[in-house]
């Protein structure tokens, strides 16, 4: 049996990396007993799979990772139990069977990505609506994207599914009320990580670079269920069911 | 939400910057307004080291169990971390409230290991409190040391208002309780050094004042206050089984050293080698009951989530129990991913079978701490362990399936000779050989033996306190010695050897039985940029060098003096427990390699049972 887990990571937290945030849930399993199955052989390790990893420095309220159960749990239990013996800053919001499919887990499903950017340091500016409309109608926008061994110019354009401003605002962010939304490409195909695509705005825009340092919160992350031409974009945890 | 002292600017930009941020699972939250004394408990060294002792963890516990005590973490910052906050006159702040540490009644620092003295300055000086006792105020917290190197603290004198001596479960709830009466009456800082003074075990260093001969050797230790003692005595728990213990040990983000739960299954070791100075310090020993342990093993590991569990003592082969304590993890927790762990086990059939059981025999080695390649020298540091015992330990194994081993060596021991060196690899190539003589289809390809060697320090309160020890080109010297005698050796394509640095040896030497003039040097060191110089990436020989060049302290007088017997050393005002004459009578058989026998075959006389319990009284009441 395959379960959803997601959980919101916030406050002091955000500065614990993508490893840790595992070690962590590995821990928490056997602190909160839930039944979680594990490999066999000499060192077994438990069967654990997370949706793409979150950088450090960021908030989100829509992280996932899926656990495979050797009995059944309810949900409500599960959250709860969970919740009970972690920390501030990590938080369970939802526990979810999902379908046994192999395809169907972890980070191979994942498409998409909502993220809200605001400010640490110096403000939008005041015509921030217009420019983000602007920008986002190039046909082109090109970013030298920076790997370990090269760099290389590619066109973000079509990664980019959404991007407008927003007053919408969140506790789990510490930042100016005018934020800025947007709706990336994620996962193994196509990932595109909202910094980049700040200082692509940032140098459209003609701001200094120095000039403000961006908050970035997840908000939620997808699969997409429709078909190769018309994207369909669900969120992870409504791929799964409540256990009773 | 929690205000975390440092920015997310620098946060972003530091190494690991879990490192500083607390919150972690068991960490202990209070309402500051709410307790009389916040006490800040530092390990100096990187967080990874430090959350792993057991000793803060046992101490943390027990401070936040007194409702009126806040006890928090402070660990060094990294190099990383120094710096900013250096440049950005940010002051040391605890883990958990993020709170500045100068604003806190006491600074607690625990001394493992000499190596760290350098960051001892750093935390004080990054906490903005006066690197001198005799120059803080009536609004500084008083810094206490505790921990095995305070068995002589006189090179870290001028730097701590107090010095815990000895096992700190007994008589810390008695300062803690003094501090809170002066505080309220709101006596002054000297008055309570005074008043602490007379509580057993703790040393208030500037109320001694050391006298020297023209040689530099001590003179006298002179008393100047008078409510100072002739002698400290060192505390010691004789009741472990109900001794506070952690059961729920705060759980680190970021992997730590130990990252498991630890288990401290007795306290001190019976063997008596000659070299060691916990097995001396730690006398009698004390054993755990284990159906506490039992216990405390299932809860801990349900308090932490941790997937291993690792017992803890100085020779755990000894513990008395240990057949059911092992047997029973085993049954416990089949299936459920929980790795046990057992070191310092003595290597025979039981040991062999239960790590049959828990690890993966291919990948794992085996380990032997011989100590010294020839029985001569065995037995002139009293090291129980003979040769037969190795080689038909190693053969089990072998016949067993494991194929690497590991050898432990110390060189640069008292009376040590070339061909004591070199009988390291000549016994390191006698374990390879051993391997060989299992017929081919039965092995599994090669055997890998890797043999390491330290170089030996002297410690205070060890029948070798008054051994001298080498330069530091001759510690290399004979370290290429062993080297090319294992070049020798039939078996050499099996065989690797390895040796620790030299120069941290002299370094180690010089604060081990140092005495309050090694202060200035330390200080100049500090001043010249040294820090963690335990880390090969940061230490810095050469401002070592400089350091004693310009102090004019010369390391040679603390390392390479030959000490008479009756010499008077810094150390002795502490009163141990383990008398001087039982010291002096294992230097002389030492010397006469005379082997003398384990506390449960046959009791020596050392002066600890005077503690009232322990293996100094088993099967006797
Ligand atoms: S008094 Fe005897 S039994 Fe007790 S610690 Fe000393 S040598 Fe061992």
């Amino acid at each position: 049996m395959k379960a959803r887990i997601k959980f919101q990571k916030y406050g002091a937290l955000r500065f614990i990396g993508h490893l840790d945030v595992m070690r962590y849930f590995q821990k928490v399993m056997r602190r909160a007993e839930i039944p979680i199955a594990f490999t066999g052989g000499y060192s077994p390790h438990m069967i654990m799979s997370f949706a793409s990893p979150l950088g450090i420095g960021l908030t989100s309220e829509g992280e996932y990772f899926d656990i495979e159960l050797t009995e059944p749990i309810a949900s409500k239990e599960a959250v709860r139990r969970m919740n009970a013996v972690g920390v501030e800053g990590i938080h369970v919001t939802s526990f979810r069977q999902i379908s046994e499919e192999k395809k169907a887990t972890g980070m191979a499903i994942v498409a998409a990505a909502d993220y809200l950017v605001g400010t640490r340091k110096g403000v939008f500016p005041q015509n921030l609506e217009e420019l983000v409309e602007q920008f986002i109608k190039q046909a082109e926008i090109t970013v030298l994207k920076q790997t370990k061994r090269s760099e290389k110019l590619v066109d973000i354009r079509s990664m980019i599914y959404q991007m407008e401003v927003r007053e919408s605002y969140t506790s789990l962010q510490d930042s100016g009320a005018n934020q800025i939304f947007m709706e990336l490409a994620a996962g193994s195909v196509e990932n595109l990580k909202p910094d980049l695509v700040m200082s692509a705005f940032c140098k459209f825009a003609g701001l200094p670079e120095d000039s403000i340092t961006c908050t970035y919160h997840r908000l939620e992350m997808y699969a997409d269920t429709g078909t190769e031409n018309t994207r369909k974009l669900v969120p992870l945890e409504s791929l799964g069911n409540d256990i009773i | 939400m929690r205000k975390l002292a440092l920015n997310d600017e620098i946060l972003l930009k530091i190494e690991k910057p879990a490192r500083y941020i607390g919150n972690e699972v068991n960490s202990v939250m209070k309402d500051p307004e709410k307790v009389d004394i916040r006490f800040a408990m530092c390990f100096p060294d990187v967080y990874e080291i430090g959350m792993s002792h057991l000793g803060i963890q046992i101490l943390y516990d027990m401070f936040n169990r007194r409702e009126d005590v806040w006890c928090e973490r402070v660990y060094s910052p990294w190099i990383d971390l120094d710096k900013i906050m250096r440049e950005e006159q940010i002051p040391l702040f605890a883990l958990e409230s993020q709170d500045a540490v100068k604003e806190f009644d006491f600074l607690g620092i625990t001394i493992q290991f000499e190596m760290c003295y350098t960051n001892i300055l750093q935390v004080l000086e990054l906490s903005q409190i006066p690197l001198h006792s005799t120059e803080r105020t009536e609004d500084h917290p008083i810094v206490i040391g505790g921990g095995p190197c305070t068995y002589n603290p006189e090179p870290l004198a001028e730097f701590f208002d107090l010095f815990y001596i000895g096992e700190g479960e007994t008589v810390y709830d008695e300062l803690l309780d003094l501090y809170k009466t002066c505080k309220a009456q709101g006596m002054s800082r000297r008055k309570f050094l005074e008043f602490a003074a007379g509580i057993e075990g703790i040393y208030v260093p500037q109320f001694y004042e050391p006298e020297y001969n023209e040689d530099g050797t001590m003179k006298a230790f002179h008393r100047i206050n008078e409510h100072a003692p002739e002698k400290i005595k060192k505390q010691i728990v004789m009741d472990v089984t109900n001794a506070t213990y952690p059961m729920r040990p705060v759980v680190p983000f970021i992997k730590a050293t130990q990252d498991r739960v630890v288990l401290e299954i007795q306290r001190g070791c019976i063997r008596g080698c000659r070299f060691c100075q916990a097995g001396m310090l730690y006398r009698p020993t004390r054993e755990r009951n284990v159906e506490t342990l039992k216990e405390y093993a299932l809860a801990m590991l349900e308090n932490t989530g941790h997937e291993e569990i690792s017992l803890s003592s100085l020779s755990s082969s000894d513990y008395s129990q240990l057949e059911e304590l092992v047997n029973f993890l085993i049954e416990e927790f089949p299936g459920k991913g929980i790795n046990i762990s057992l070191p310092s086990l003595r290597i025979d059939a039981f040991s062999l079978d239960v790590m049959g059981k828990v690890q993966d025999i291919r990948k794992s080695s085996l380990t032997f701490a011989p100590e010294a390649g020839s029985q001569r020298m065995r037995n002139v540091i009293n090291k129980g362990l003979t040769e037969d015992d190795i080689i038909s330990g190693a053969g089990q194994a072998f016949e067993g399936g494991w194929t690497k081993v590991k050898l432990y060596f110390m060189l640069g021991l008292p009376t040590e000779t070339e061909e004591d060196m070199k009988e390291i690899a000549r016994l390191s190539d006698r374990v390879a050989r051993r391997y060989y003589e299992i017929p081919k289809e039965e092995r599994h390809g090669k055997c890998q033996i890797t043999a390491s060697s330290s170089f030996f320090v002297p410690k205070p309160f060890t029948p070798f306190q008054w051994a001298p020890m080498c330069t530091a080109e001759e510690y290399v010297e004979r370290a290429y010695i062993v080297k090319h005698e294992f070049q020798e050796q039939l078996n050499r394509k099996s065989l690797k050897y390895n040796w620790h640095e030299a120069d941290l040896t002299v370094l180690e030497g010089v604060f081990a039985r140092g005495d309050r003039k090694c202060a200035k040097v330390l200080e100049e060191a500090y001043r010249l940029g040294c820090l963690y110089d335990s880390w090969t990436e940061t230490f810095d020989n050469s401002r070592w060098i400089q350091a004693f060049e310009n102090t004019g302290i010369s390391p040679d007088f603390y390392n390479l003096r030959k000490r008479t017997m009756d010499e008077l050393f810094p150390w002795d005002f502490i009163d141990m427990g383990v008398s001087r004459k039982f010291l002096e009578r294992e230097w002389s058989r030492a010397m006469n390699g005379e082997v003398t026998p384990n506390c449960r075959s046959n009791c020596s006389g050392c002066g600890a049972a005077q503690f009232g319990g322990g293996v100094c009284y088993e099967g006797k009441n």
